[in-house]
């Protein structure tokens, strides 16, 4: 496969282009749904092709085809230059790509247990059977679901590189629906999408989904009349490390992508707050702060070898002490920034462009633990698991809800609460923050649908995170 | 290939993953997709072109059921032979081993569809010069402004099949460009849509955005709270997603999950809500995931609620034929909302705000999410111009602003104060559209400005 990439970039630099690269890709996902007590999907994909992306002057082409042929791999090629031509109708300023090292490598993400091996019966029985089990202990609704994917790509430039790489990642959700007169209340495990890795099937066998089912059921059922969270202007807010995924991806991870900071994403998944010029002394959180992007966290689900641009995966530094220090990037937008390219850059498939998107954005550890902020905390809210998310262009208003909060009142946890919701201003309440989970409490969050780009593409991101306590935070806004 | 032979290669192919699978079981059920085609799109921001990307299209997926045990598999690339014998094997490993779907409902008999066909040629065939020489006309009404966002051009053939006998093709076009003006403090946005790209006038969208940008430019906040709103068409595109994945599926509606109460007068009464795949501006296939043919119905008639939308599973499970609203995969609502058409009222955009006497101007709604289905309470935030209106004019323009409201509330009896003449396509993917007016609405609830 390597060898159409190589004539796809050929036939790219014959018609005109000044760089090209390609991948040639063979990728397939396998998802399973059962609800309540029975498998209502077992769907397979298989997808091949090759995606080639030719740059003129400073503007961009990409052309990709459904095929695996050298004649089909020369014609898109040809059509990438053909299509950053036109590009050129409007261009940009003059554009010299980060450098990046050419290398010829392989890379494989580390399994225990093929997920693809596990038998299809055995995978459909243990859905079938959590369901089942959420509908008796009282839900309405139990859905349960697991996916496995495997890519296998062939990265060739016109600067040198080949790079095969071979990703296998994995994981499973369930989650509870009870239904009561006015509402309808859920209760989700692990987290509201799952938990999800470049892991083997361990990952799915470590979550123990038979163990939890009957508790999130009950949990769902007693929801329905639980107490509604209260509205205040400003209580403590203690957050689970599920919910801190949520809060990293959405506030921390999008608003430093570095294609959105420069405008490229103005008139569709925004723009962000940050500006560039105070990249390295502007204070974005508390200085428990510490977020890095990290594509060598070992089984984290924003893991990778080498980015869609060929750059090998390492970590680095987002937010240092509580000051903005990094940012997500790749060969063109680092350039223009003049940065170095972060290796940030990939694409859902063969035929779609290359673009930034986290790897493992994610907090790294403090020295205190849940037990210890429920302990210090005289009157707050513990909140855990997402329900929804709502937040600006610009990443900087958030609305998030969760599935459930409880009462903290004297240093104790106390009564379940129902629709909890906060809200805030990303640099205010990350410079809240006053007590972070320790590392024993440190979870690779693995999040498997995060939309960007048009055409729209589905990214795989990591987010490790820890539980938190913040400061003085409005809850319970009600519609 | 042309759009013609694509359509004729697709029934080839389609028939012969049929015989594929017959050689394999005579009793196998089965239906077959082929999808092909070309989607381009060409991105501009900083008024440039900065991202300029067309793929070719070639996918067949194959659904299977071996007494009752069910399996699906999809292939994008290369239709040849080996691999759609890879396919067909694979899908039938995988019913093999699979539970038996007490609930699984069959593949479609024949049935003819709607001989509607939203194609048009030329767009078909555009050139990425085409899609650019629109981005050039955008940008420079933009007169100095900063620009940014998409042209657009997609054509999607769809050849179907059944061991059942179904056998049904269609195929359409869409252009579309959305495009923003930005000054230093404001943004502002026109959309066009269209199954012709001869439609679609890059120089008058982008005039429309910048002169929205400049009357928004220079915001000031306003105090939270509940105003009367008029919200433009792609604001009531937004609500009537949301009112119909969480009220009128089949699934939702069974699982008593849905916040609809049938045959009663929820709504208000000036609110029509039509699926017709033959409706004027309107995109697509006449046809779902699963075959079936578009029904044509009035989902809300003069605010009441009368239709549940169905694909087969649920059609079975409630005794009904479905409605052709089959999405294909696992789909968390168990259907998709397609070909819809919110009823036009008879004044235009001005005309209502003209009608308000204090109230805002909303663009565009941005990044809205449910709190609770059953109350259909949404957040969200405003986005690409919103304006306070006062004695039917524009007072001043607002900083954006974050909203928590039901959905249903706002549209329930006496809340709907009119209803635009201004019908604009909004399409999602190949698969559905929705062409609505702008709403004049009694009370909107703001929750805070979005900068705190």
């Amino acid at each position: 496969m390597d060898d159409l990439a190589a004539a796809a970039v050929e036939a790219a630099l014959a018609a005109g282009a000044a760089y090209a690269d390609a991948r040639a890709m063979e990728s397939r996902a396998e998802v399973i749904e059962a609800r309540n007590g029975v498998v209502e999907a077992v769907d397979r994909t298989e997808r091949i092709g090759i995606g080639v992306r030719a740059l003129i002057g400073s503007s961009w082409g990409f052309h990709a085809v459904p095929d695996a042929s050298v004649a089909a791999a020369r014609r898109a090629g040809a059509a990438a230059a053909a299509i950053a031509r036109a590009s050129a109708v409007v261009p940009g300023r003059p554009l010299e790509l980060a450098p990046v090292e050419p290398v010829v490598a392989t890379w494989s993400s580390p399994v225990e247990e093929d997920p693809w091996a596990v038998p299809l019966g055995e995978k459909a029985a243990l859905l079938e059977d959590v369901t089942a089990t959420m509908r008796a202990h009282g839900a309405d609704v139990g859905i349960a679901s697991s996916h496995a994917w495997e890519t296998r790509k062939w990265f060739v430039s016109s600067e040198g590189h080949r790079i095969e790489q071979h990703i296998r990642e994995c994981g499973a959700a369930m989650n509870a629906t009870a239904v009561g007169e006015g509402e309808t209340q859920r209760r989700s495990y692990p987290g509201i999408r799952g938990q999800y890795g470049t892991r083997g099937w361990e990952l799915v066998r470590g979550l123990d989904l038979p163990g939890n089912a009957a508790r999130i059921a009950e949990e769902a059922s007693a929801l329905l009349t639980a107490p509604a969270c209260p509205s205040l202007e400003a209580t403590d807010l203690i957050l689970g490390s599920e919910q801190m995924a949520l809060q990293i991806h959405e506030s921390v991870g999008h608003a430093v992508e570095l294609d959105r900071i420069l405008g490229w994403e103005a008139a569709y998944a925004g723009t962000s707050w940050l500006d560039l010029a105070q990249m390295g002394s502007m204070r974005f959180g508390s200085e428990l702060m510490q977020i890095t992007a990290d594509a060598t966290l070992e089984g984290a689900l924003g893991s990778f070898g080498f980015d869609d641009e060929g750059t090998p995966a390492h970590p680095v530094d987002i937010v240092r002490d509580g000051i903005w220090v990094g940012v997500l990037s790749g060969r063109d937008s680092a350039a223009l920034a003049g940065i170095p390219t972060g290796g940030a850059v990939r694409a859902d498939g063969f035929n779609r462009i290359p673009m930034v998107r986290m790897t493992n954005v994610g907090l790294l550890p403090g020295s205190d633990s849940l037990d210890a902020m429920i302990a210090a905390t005289d009157d707050g809210i513990l909140m855990d698991t997402n329900r929804s998310w709502s937040i600006d262009d610009r990443r900087l208003n958030f609305q998030f809800g969760c599935e459930i909060g409880w009462e903290i009142k004297g240093g104790q946890r106390g009564r379940m609460l129902r629709n909890p919701t906060y809200t805030g201003i990303s640099p205010r309440f990350w410079g809240s923050m006053d007590m972070l989970g320790n590392e024993r409490e440190w979870t690779f969050w693995g999040t498997p649908n995060c939309g960007k780009g048009q055409p729209l593409q589905v990214g795989h991101t990591g987010h490790p995170a820890v539980p938190a306590r913040f400061r003085g935070i409005r809850v319970g806004v009600r519609g | 290939m042309t759009a013609r032979n694509a359509l004729a290669d697709g029934t080839a192919v389609a028939a012969s993953v049929l015989d594929l699978v017959r050689a394999r079981s005579a009793d196998a059920e089965a239906e077959v997709e082929v999808r092909s085609g070309e989607l381009a799109l060409t991105r501009f921001a900083n008024s440039f072109i900065h991202q300029n990307v067309a793929e070719d299209l070639s996918a067949v997926s194959v659904r299977l059921a071996l007494d009752g045990r069910v399996a699906a598999a999809r292939l994008d690339g290369p239709l040849e032979r080996e691999r759609l014998e890879q396919l067909v094997a694979g899908a039938f490993e995988a019913a093999t081993v699979s539970p038996v779907d007490p609930d699984w409902p069959g593949v479609a008999s024949p049935a003819a569809a709607a001989t509607v066909e939203h194609w048009d040629e030329a767009t078909a065939d555009a050139s990425p010069d085409e899609r650019a020489s629109q981005v050039a006309a955008f940008v420079a009404a933009g007169g100095g402004l900063e620009t940014a966002g998409s042209v657009s051009t997609q054509a999607v053939s769809v050849s179907f099949a059944t061991t059942a006998g179904q056998a049904i093709t269609g195929r359409t076009t869409i252009a579309a460009l959305t495009g923003i003006a930005r000054t230093p403090t404001s943004d502002g946005v026109a959309r066009q849509a269209s199954v012709a790209l001869a439609s679609i006038d890059g120089q008058d969208a982008g005039a429309l955005a910048t002169r929205k940008a400049r009357t928004a430019a220079d915001p000031t906040d306003i105090e939270p709270g509940r105003y009367p709103v008029v919200l433009e068409p792609s604001c009531v595109a937004n609500m009537l997603t949301f009112l119909q994945n969480h009220g009128f599926g089949g699934r939702v509606v069974e699982e008593h999950r849905s916040f609809v109460r049938f045959g009663e007068p929820q709504l208000d009464p000036a609110l029509t809500i039509r699926q017709d795949i033959e409706a004027p501006l309107m995109v697509g296939v006449p046809f779902d995931a699963e075959g079936m043919p578009r029904a044509t119905l009035d989902v809300v008639r003069d605010g009441v609620p009368l239709a549940t939308l169905h694909d087969r599973r649920s059609a079975r499970k409630a005794g009904v034929a479905s409605t052709g609203n089959a999405v294909e995969g696992p789909n968390s609502f168990g259907f998709v909302a397609a070909s819809t058409v919110l009823r036009a009222g008879e004044r235009d955009l001005d005309a209502l705000v003209g009608g308000l006497e204090r109230g805002i101007l909303v663009s565009d709604f941005w990044y809205t999410r449910v709190l609770d289905p059953r109350t259909l309470v949404v957040t969200g935030l405003t986005r690409n111009g919103v304006w306070l209106i006062e004695d039917g004019r524009v007072a001043r323009p607002l900083r954006n602003l974050r909203f928590t409201q039901s959905y249903a509330e706002a549209l329930a009896p006496s809340a709907v104060l009119g209803v635009g003449s201004d019908l604009a396509l909004f399409p999602e993917g190949h698969d559905s559209a929705q062409v609505v007016p702008s709403l004049h609405l009694a009370s909107w609830n703001f929750t805070g400005g979005a900068n705190g």
